[in-house]
């Protein structure tokens, strides 16, 4: 077991130094704003004045290598700076005094908590469906239902999700009006309710990621259908889903396992186009929101963040596809 | 939680007829082994599928209005069906007719094609023919304001429509139909040539890496190990921001940026591929021989290596330009992309959203924006069937 600790540990040590090489590349792209970023946002018409306060505000006087250091020390301590719109509007009022400013992290959180329920609501629905879904087309493979399901899921893999998520709206908003099509979310709101409001975000993404896991699954069981352990199992007189279910399934576990971590990342970050479509008060909106006012400190603290949950699914699913198949951890 | 009920009992319901099926097929071919040993769950499969066939055939002949109301379900049912009724018989027509048509071996390419795959190459067809002649097939320019506004689709004036546009207009008066042929040109091309470019950069470099090892191969697959670290659509989300940052208010220089830094984004994934292709053709005899020939490292990556790594890397050209194209759809969704006035499937889609609330009372408004959505989807749609086709081919699968 010594063995496998080790090996996580490497993969936990190289996971945070990609993340800190992500963290040297969203620096530098930042910085390649023409002239300054206090400049860029105020625009043109800017006195030096607000010119000079925004860049105190923001320590922009300060040398590059020096802010970053200062930016990433912030961020490892949950300190991310402050928004650009708080700081124009300290800087417009001419005090900075504290007491009622909102940080990039009190921005943060509540709605990454948010998108965090919300994927969790979607895998709930994917990942039993599509295991199910796989297994059931390894079983009747090269059937009507076999194929009708292959094209189905190629077909909702390749479209957009705003595509998905505005037919859903059509049929499950506004001609049965089962769910809402707005997801209002606010802190302290009933559960069901909650559940309710985000099922059809959610839906969205079950769409997006369900065909990718399900083909997975099913191409896994299918690889290991000619092995000899098999070929035994059905001689033995087994019924088929036993065979695939008792024999083939545990054995195509490392793939399912690697593709559902895969697909989770896809789902935390893939929440960009459905947040804004359901306006669901997410990460993603914020993050869009933000790009498009420009608000450095909030894009650079979500790409950050999106980053780091990124690494961290990939990191899981490299560590679990290691743990269950044991050759990988004695490579030649 | 009614519904619920509803549906469970239905389903409990084609179970118990399922087994009747079954039971009433055993005794009625006298226990043939296919009946004898049909699973109750391939029963239930049959007789739900009979069913679903059924109440769709029940539903598309329910009648379009109730009392002057249109029957929003009904319409959106029947357009549902009729179209993937109307692009199946149209792929069938388009095989058919090319099985008997063309080179011997364009012929037989056709003859192993499966319906999918021909449905996807003729749509590839018709968006290549759209995107080219844009100019000449659209009625009005893409930035032409014409003289009314929310016109609905399907130009029947009784219903607020005009046969002029036949799929009416937008908000400010343009021509829906002549800014979704635009929007072919200008998503469609700027996809395409941001794809050729994320391979001839991704390619080079891969293919320049699995040749030359060493310190340079490091350095690469290293950059690219950690710009692959943030998601794609973020990164370029971030980008973004610097980019229009940088144009200013010349909106077109947002989009040569988009350009540049989707191309950038996506040559590490071809980076990937293609280094690791080379590097399986790098040691084989025939490069050797080369080398010791005296060829120069041009010779070497566009003579031999090249045409070796054609296969996979065609099949991932398809891949990425459905990637590539998603990407720019979303971004201009999102409001950052292809900037207006100029057409863009994915800004159209934004700006006629709200229509989609009207669907209950007039559904040929509502139809606007999916018109721009479907149009992405079907192209993705279309390029992932060939792919899969030429993917399955190439693997000699045959289960």
């Amino acid at each position: 077991m010594a063995g496998l600790l080790g090996i996580i540990l490497q993969r936990l040590l190289l996971g945070i130094a990609t993340l800190f090489a992500v963290s040297i590349i969203i620096f530098v792209a930042v910085n390649a704003l023409p002239g300054d970023f206090a400049q860029s946002i105020l625009g043109q018409g800017a006195t030096p004045e607000a010119v000079e306060a925004i860049r105190n505000q923001l320590g922009l006087n300060e040398s590059p290598p020096t802010r970053y250091f200062k930016w990433l020390l912030g961020a490892v301590q949950g300190d991310l700076g402050i928004p650009m719109s708080q700081a124009l509007f300290q800087s417009f009022t001419g005090s900075s005094t504290g007491g009622d400013v909102v940080t990039v992290f009190d921005q943060i959180i509540p709605r990454l908590k948010n998108t965090m329920f919300l994927a969790g609501v979607s895998a709930a629905i994917s990942v039993p469906l599509a295991v199910t879904l796989g297994i059931l087309t390894a079983l009747f493979r090269n059937t009507a239902f076999d194929k009708a399901m292959n094209v189905s899921t190629l077909s909702a893999i390749s479209s957009p999700e705003f595509f998905l998520a505005y037919i859903l709206i059509l049929f499950l908003a506004v001609l049965n009006p089962v769910f809402p099509s707005l997801s209002n979310i606010f802190p302290g709101m009933e559960f069901g309710d909650r559940l309710n409001k985000t099922m059809l975000p959610a839906l969205t993404l079950t769409l997006a990621v369900t065909a990718q896991m399900m083909r997975m699954t099913r191409a896994a069981i299918i690889n290991l259908l000619a092995s000899p352990y098999i070929e035994m199992a059905r001689l033995k007189g087994l019924s088929p889903m036993r065979v695939i279910v008792k024999h083939a399934l545990p054995n195509a576990l490392a793939p399912i396992i690697t593709v559902v971590a895969l697909n989770l990342a896809y789902l935390v970050t893939g929440v960009v186009v459905v947040e804004v479509v359901f306006v669901y008060p997410g990460i993603g909106q914020l993050f869009v929101d933000s790009v498009k006012i420009r608000d450095i400190p909030v894009v650079q603290a979500c790409c950050l963040i999106f980053a780091a949950v990124y690494i961290l699914l990939n990191l899981t699913a490299d560590v679990l596809s290691i743990i269950s198949n044991p050759r990988l951890r004695h490579p030649k | 939680m009614n519904a619920l009920v509803w549906i469970l009992g239905g389903l409990l319901v084609i179970l118990a007829i399922a087994w009747v099926f079954r039971f009433a097929t055993q005794k009625a071919t006298d226990n043939k082994p296919y009946f004898r040993d049909m699973p109750l769950s391939v029963a239930f499969g049959y007789v739900f599928a009979a069913a679903a066939l059924l109440l769709s055939i029940w539903y598309f002949f329910q009648p379009k209005a109730v009392d002057g109301i249109p029957s929003a379900g009904v319409i959106f049912f029947r357009w549902a069906i009729i179209g993937l009724l109307g692009f199946a018989a149209a792929a069938w027509v388009f095989r058919t007719v090319f099985r008997n048509v063309g080179s011997e071996n364009s012929k037989k390419l056709f003859r192993s094609m499966p319906l999918t795959a021909a449905f996807g190459v003729m749509i590839i067809i018709v968006y290549a023919i759209v995107s080219i002649f844009a100019g000449l097939i659209a009625p009005y320019g893409q930035e032409e304001i014409l003289g009314a506004a929310n016109v609905v689709a399907g130009g029947d004036p009784a219903i607020g429509g005009n046969p002029e546009y036949p799929l009416g207009t937008d908000q400010i008066g343009r021509d829906i139909l002549s800014r979704l042929i635009y929007g072919a040109q200008n998503t469609v091309g700027i996809a395409f040539i941001t794809t050729c470019l994320a391979f001839i950069l991704g390619g080079t470099l891969g293919f320049l890496a699995a040749v030359l090892g060493g310190w340079l191969d490091q350095l690469l697959s290293r950059m690219v190990d950690a710009l692959m670290a943030i998601p794609s659509l973020i990164f370029s989300l971030l980008l973004m921001t610097i980019a229009t940052a940088w144009a200013g208010s010349e909106a077109w220089l947002v989009t040569i940026y988009m350009i540049f830094i989707i191309a950038v984004i996506d040559s590490t994934r071809v980076f990937r591929l293609s280094r690791a292709v080379g590097q399986s053709i790098v040691v084989m005899d025939y490069i050797e021989a080369a080398k010791l020939r005296g060829e120069g490292m041009g010779y070497l990556i566009f003579r031999e290596i090249l045409p070796n790594a054609l296969a996979p890397l065609l099949a991932e050209f398809g891949l990425r330009f459905c990637f590539v194209f998603l990407t720019i759809a979303s971004l201009s969704f999102l409001g950052v992309g292809i900037q207006p006035p100029k057409a863009d499937w994915g800004t159209m889609v934004r700006d006629l959203s709200p229509f989609i609330n009207y669907a209950s009372f007039a559904p040929n408004a509502a139809v606007t924006p999916l018109l721009a959505a479907g149009a992405i989807a079907l192209l993705t749609v279309a390029v992932n069937f060939v792919v899969d086709w030429m993917l399955h081919k190439s693997s000699g699968l045959k289960e």
